[in-house]
């Protein structure tokens, strides 16, 4: 039940874009067009899967203050440790696409090494420290969570977009101003989640 | 190289912004530009991160193999934010606390990453620097002028001082609560993006 309620929140609570706002470059950049869109998010979503039980487990048994050696604090090491985990799971996740999936690769092919960079990610790891979850199961849901979330609201940005492209917009707002302000009001429309206890 | 050096540094604040033209760094715009102390020390960190790492990577740049360039980029600009953490947990606490981890995610900032690619690894390291400066300087425009208005409308105060007099609320005027909700920021970007592209008319999109 736990689980569940974390999950529930993780999606449209803390969403990690509309609460967060994090991972917006890729998301203003790629929400064009709701195939692509629904790939790259996918791509975020497997990763922070990923990547979040492992950085969890790096958290817990080695950068935690007395982890490792008793005495010793590295909770300053641990942005580095954190990127350095996701620079190469990328990298690995985009080898192993590309060997066994090469049509998969050639339509996601660009984000994939894009997703290092994507803050949502990092974002994910550096909230997993904050809230100091109690096992790994709890880390696992908040990565699905979060990556369900913002799949969700990369696929709805870029439907309400495909839509925006047969409207008047005022010149100046077309393209990037308008983009900002639609996500503007999505978010306030997401607030109504805000404070439901699960 | 006079010229290109002035535009180097014009570029970034206006016609090249970061934020507003080329959209990289949303992600930690908006979400520290509730107060304008908080802004302007996120503006400070990313000057400073942007610039150092441009001038450290285009050093580095005639010995780094392409191949591995992202990881190298990575761990001197992760190296760097670290040292900023650091200094603001030693002298700044409480700020830091507030951003919380909206500084590690300097790291995966797009405007550090995006001035080392784009310009860092093929010039020379003091155009890279100052490129690297102008960039979080033009980033750190945005985020104080949002920051300046949702502070003053959300809580009518500047820095924490008091600016609109207790008469106005006496005669009935309200805080604006909406202005400090996240969504406000977005929306306060789009309009900055409507007024700049108002009056730069090349830079509308079809």
């Amino acid at each position: 039940m736990e689980y569940i309620s974390l999950f529930v929140k993780s999606i449209f609570v803390d969403n990690m874009i509309f609460a967060y706002f994090l991972g917006m470059c890729s998301y203003l950049a790629v929400s064009k067009n709701v195939k692509t869109a629904a790939g790259l998010g996918v791509a975020v979503m497997f990763v922070l899967l990923c990547t979040l039980p492992i950085n969890y487990l790096l958290n817990k048994y080695v950068l935690a203050p007395d982890a490792l050696i008793k005495g010793v604090d590295l909770s300053f090491l641990s942005f580095i440790i954190f990127i350095a985990v996701i620079a190469a799971f990328t990298q690995i996740v985009e080898m192993v696409v590309e060997k066994f999936a090469p049509s998969l690769y050639g339509s996601l092919g660009i984000y994939l090494p894009l997703i290092a960079v994507n803050c949502a990610i990092l974002g994910g790891s550096l909230f997993m420290q904050q809230k100091d979850f109690s096992n790994i199961g709890e880390a696992a849901t908040y990565a699905l969570g979060s990556g369900v979330g913002w799949f969700l609201a990369i696929v709805a940005l870029a439907a309400i977009r495909e839509k925006l492209a047969y409207s008047k917009v005022p010149a100046p707002l077309k393209g990037t101003g308008i983009a900002f302000i639609t996500v503007g009001l999505m978010a306030i429309a997401f607030m109504t989640f805000m404070g439901i206890t699960i | 190289m006079d010229s290109k050096i002035k535009e180097t540094i014009l570029n970034p604040i206006f016609k090249g912004n970061p934020i507003t033209v080329l959209v990289l760094g949303i992600c930690s715009s908006l979400a520290v530009t509730v107060e304008l102390k908080g802004a302007l020390v996120m503006a400070l960190s990313v000057t400073i991160v942007t610039a150092l790492s441009c001038l450290v990577l285009s050093l580095l740049r005639n010995t780094i193999p392409m191949r591995v360039r992202i990881i190298v980029q990575l761990v001197v600009v992760a190296m760097l934010v670290i040292l900023v953490d650091q200094i603001l947990k030693a002298y700044a606490y409480g700020i830091d606390k507030q951003l919380s981890v909206y500084i590690g995610l300097i790291i995966t900032n797009c405007i550090v990453m995006g001035r080392i690619e784009a310009f860092a690894l093929g010039n020379k390291p003091w155009p890279s620097f100052l490129d690297g400066l102008f960039n979080g300087l033009g980033y750190g425009a945005i985020l104080v002028i949002v920051a300046f208005f949702r502070e003053l409308l959300g809580s009518g105060t500047l820095f924490g001082l008091r600016v609109i007099p207790q008469s106005f609320y006496d005669a009935g005027y309200m805080n604006n609560g909406l202005v400090i909700l996240p969504p406000m920021a977005l929306i306060l970007i789009g309009c900055i993006i409507w007024v700049q592209r108002g009056i730069q008319k090349d830079l509308q999109e079809k």
